[in-house]
């Protein structure tokens, strides 16, 4: 009874999509106040009801109802509890669920915090954002139904995938989703101004929380993704430019870029068109990486042509939702009257700076992904595009961008002084200078790249400081006083700090991850001992434990550094009897912000076993970055000027409240 | 510490453990003894794509087909041939699919040149869009205020309060 119930609120909510997507269009081309408020309740509704599917897939799957078919192949009754809530988005159907929930979710929240919205574009924003809502309804009611039930139901189930029986499942893919589908709020924001034909500094002062928001979901999605990634995989990469990684990443360049020309159209009123194609082009490389990803065309285009249903859906929704909004930019944008004009240096320079590496980052991403399935598809031919390539590509396109970042919000709007900010930057290039050489010197005749890889971290660390520094007067003033005008400061002037500090961060993870990571790959007896990097770890023995729905094997290896006992690690490697699969759990050791990484691998006859231990300097950075960048986020999200709802700023005439990116 | 009894018996179970593919990329018994040819073998690796995963170099990939690579690389490499000797070794056996980075070629180049282009294009296209929009006011520059405007203005300073704060 419980899944009919939720198949049948699915359906529902496709009704009330369905009107949703019409009326309050209707209701704003007319002026029609009362078909206009149709939009607000239907949203809620819609949401409330989706979230009844989910709610009732999520009791299959916690009461282990393997009567439903999508239950019995992603779930077993052993499994702990938090697998089974987990498992309920572990697979495709499920997945699409929590796609669609999110959907309407924003839908919901734009309906309760968008009272300070213009009733029509209002109005417009969640008609489209139902036009997205029914084309992903019907993809789940037709093509991918989590409900089906099995004429007979089984004892037992399939078991999910071992490797998703992972705490990162609760994670990654709600957080992954809120980012992605996030920006499906800053798309009918834009095809609503396309509509409506006007769009000013108001519209990307509402479209940027939302935009805000989806970003900082985005990125600690992918973070959270590259980090489970590192401990479940085994051989301790944090990215292995994967078409599946690449699909949220592409969202992400593009997403950035246009985080960064939505704050140009909010201050000076220019980059509108640009601004328009950005938040198209975000949502659009998000439907990109869920066709990818959901369509089966990366396994292989073969797989896709011989069961193309889903695929084929998914990418009409592509075409229709891409295609047309292209369409419709072209159509109405040249209409749109520019605004703000700029010197190229500027702080608006800047920032189309930024966009242009972005973009450019975006497209080597976006062709270096879909180019193989091209090729295959028009001339049969098969190539690979991986790591080697996006490293050469995708790499220097970072450098150039990582070095403006701490000119932009230095530089005036409208006119800038390039020299007079270099000068202020003095201290932070000074301070990269020192990294270089002294890395130099710590690794002479090492790699030659990856000193001058420190320094551009140590710079846009150093950099996204000196902004800082410079407003509050740190250098000329006493500490009160800096401490007073600190305090001043809008909490946006933080944020962009923040999130330019935390992508120096990661770069610092990255190059030394990369760079002087160390590894030893070795076959151990008990008792054997193998050191890394001043670690010696003796191989104490092996142990078998039963887990609820595995068997582990484990080896124990005591950890000691200078003679003295440090820790102890435990990886294993658990074989799932359900699924006639196992996994490697890797163990890890943290040291600061460096890691012990190690893997089991293969027995040998004559009783070693294989281990593959690594050391990764400052690989938490990496993710630290991310959460850095995140935390950036949220502070510019809290900023009173950015609040949702939040009314206009009173006085402008404060200088201490002046907009501070 | 384990006696040797109990690791036999770990050892059995482990056999039976064990009937899922073997989960680690490069193999201890793989290793060359010559340590610059081993550097050379791994870094080769990580451009050899394993034909049978998704998006795995032979490098990462516990696949056999993965090992059967890896132990070729290592031959190749001792019987003295230099590192594009190996690969072209291997695109004349297994075809372009195999290298990871794809070769510079007529039905490559969109995909190498394809982000320098977007950098390039979209350069120019902006600094057609600053000049058309600059029109007479070269890069952007405000035009020059007229004498009739200069005294407006300065009639306006003198005339005021105080400005407060910085324009926006």
């Amino acid at each position: 009874m419980i899944p009919e119930i939720g198949h049948y609120a699915l359906v529902l909510a496709l009704g009330l999509a369905l009107v949703q997507s019409v009326a309050p269009l209707i209701g704003a081309r007319r002026g029609d106040e009362t078909l206009m408020g149709v939009a607000g309740p239907t949203a809620l509704a819609q949401f409330v009801f989706v979230a009844l599917a989910f709610a009732a897939l999520t009791a299959a799957y916690v009461g282990s109802d393997f009567s439903v078919a999508n239950v019995f192949e992603n779930s077993h009754s052993a499994m702990p509890l938090i697998y089974k809530f987990t498992s309920t988005w572990g697979n495709h159907e499920g997945s699409m669920l929590l796609w669609v929930l999110i959907l309407a979710l924003f839908g919901a929240l734009v309906s309760v915090f968008g009272g300070n919205l213009p009733a029509t574009l209002k109005a417009n924003v969640l008609a489209v954002q139902s036009w997205i809502a029914v084309a992903f309804y019907l993809f789940v009611l037709l093509t991918s139904n989590p409900f089906l039930r099995l004429p007979q139901a089984p004892f037992e189930g399939r078991d999910l995938n071992p490797i998703l029986q992972d705490l990162g499942l609760a994670v990654h893919p709600p957080l992954l989703y809120l980012g992605y589908v996030g920006f499906s709020i800053s798309f009918s924001f834009a095809i609503a101004a396309l509509i409506e034909g006007r769009i000013d500094a108001a519209w990307a002062r509402w479209v940027r929380p939302w935009t805000l928001a989806a970003w900082m979901f985005l990125t600690l999605g992918i973070a959270m993704g590259s980090y489970w990634a590192y401990y479940e995989l085994g051989w301790g990469g944090f990215w292995f430019w994967d078409p599946v990684e690449n699909a949220s990443l592409m969202p992400w360049l593009a997403g950035t870029a246009l985080l960064h020309s939505a704050v140009v159209m909010e201050k000076r009123n220019a980059l509108k068109v640009w601004t328009i194609l950005l938040a198209i082009l975000a949502f659009s490389l998000s439907l990109v990486g869920t066709f990818l990803v959901r369509s089966g065309v990366l396994t292989s285009v073969h797989t896709f042509a011989t069961d193309p249903t889903r695929g084929v859906f998914i990418l009409a929704i592509l075409v229709a939702f891409i295609g047309g909004g292209l369409a419709l930019y072209a159509w109405r944008a040249p209409a749109l009257k520019q605004g703000g004009l700029f010197a190229p240096i500027s702080r608006e320079g800047a920032l189309v700076f930024n966009n242009l590496f972005l973009t450019a980052a975006a497209t080597c991403v976006f062709v270096g992904t879909l180019y193989p399935l091209a090729l295959e598809a028009l001339t049969a031919e098969k190539i690979s595009v991986g790591a080697p390539f996006f490293n050469l590509t995708f790499g220097p396109l970072f450098v150039p961008l990582l070095l403006m970042a701490p000119f932009g919000p230095l530089m005036a709007w409208k006119r800038g002084d390039i020299l007079g900010a270099a000068q202020r930057l003095l201290a932070a290039f000074g301070l990269a200078l020192v990294a270089v050489a002294a890395t130099f010197a710590a690794t002479a005749g090492g790699p030659v790249l990856a000193p001058f890889g420190i320094g551009l971290a140590v710079f846009a660390m150093a950099g996204a400081l000196t902004d800082l520094v410079e407003r509050i007067g740190l250098r000329r003033a006493p500490l009160a006083t800096a401490w007073s005008r600190a305090r001043g400061l809008p909490r946006s002037a933080f944020g962009t700090t923040l999130a330019h500090f935390g992508v120096g961060v990661s770069l610092l993870g990255i190059v030394c991850v990369s760079t002087w990571g160390s590894e030893r790959i070795v076959a151990l007896k008990p008792n054997d001992a193998v050191s890394i990097q001043g670690y010696d770890l003796t191989f104490d023995g092996m142990t078998t434990r039963q887990g609820p729905n595995y068997r582990e094997l484990i080896a124990r290896f005591t950890v000691r550094r200078g003679g003295a006992e440090i820790g102890v690690m435990e990886p294993a490697k658990r074989n799932f009897p359900s699924r006639q699969s196992s996994t490697t759990e890797a163990a890890l050791l943290t040291r600061g912000a460096s890691q012990l990484y190690l893997s089991l691998g293969d027995p040998n006859p004559d009783g070693s076993i294989a281990v593959r231990l690594y050391h990764k300097p400052l690989v938490l950075l990496i993710w630290l970055g991310a959460v850095v960048m995140t935390l950036g986020g949220a502070l510019s999200l809290s900023d009173r000027r950015l609040r949702v709802g939040a009314p206009r700023p009173a006085k402008p005439s404060k200088p201490s409240m002046q907009p501070a990116e | 510490m384990a006696s040797p009894g109990m690791w036999l018996r770990c050892f059995v179970m482990l056999g039976a453990l064990l009937a899922a593919p073997p989960a680690l990329a490069v193999q201890p018994d793989e290793i060359l003894a010559d340590k610059a040819l081993e550097a050379r073998a791994r870094d080769l690796s990580k451009e050899l794509r394993c034909m049978v995963c998704q998006n795995q170099s032979i490098d990462d990939s516990d696949a056999p087909l993965a090992r059967d690579l890896r132990l070729l690389v290592r031959e190749r490499l001792k019987a003295g041939d230099s590192d594009s000797q190996v690969l072209d070794f291997l695109t004349a056996r297994y075809g372009d699919f195999v290298l990871l980075k794809p070769r510079f070629a007529w039905d490559t180049a969109a995909l190498w040149l394809a982000p320098a282009a977007v950098l390039l294009l979209g350069a120019c296209g902006l600094v057609v869009l600053m000049r058309r929009r600059g029109g007479a006011r070269s890069d952007g520059e405000p035009p020059e205020l007229s004498a009739a405007e200069r005294e407006r203005l300065a009639e306006l300073v003198e005339g005021s309060r105080p400005p407060t704060g910085r324009p926006t």
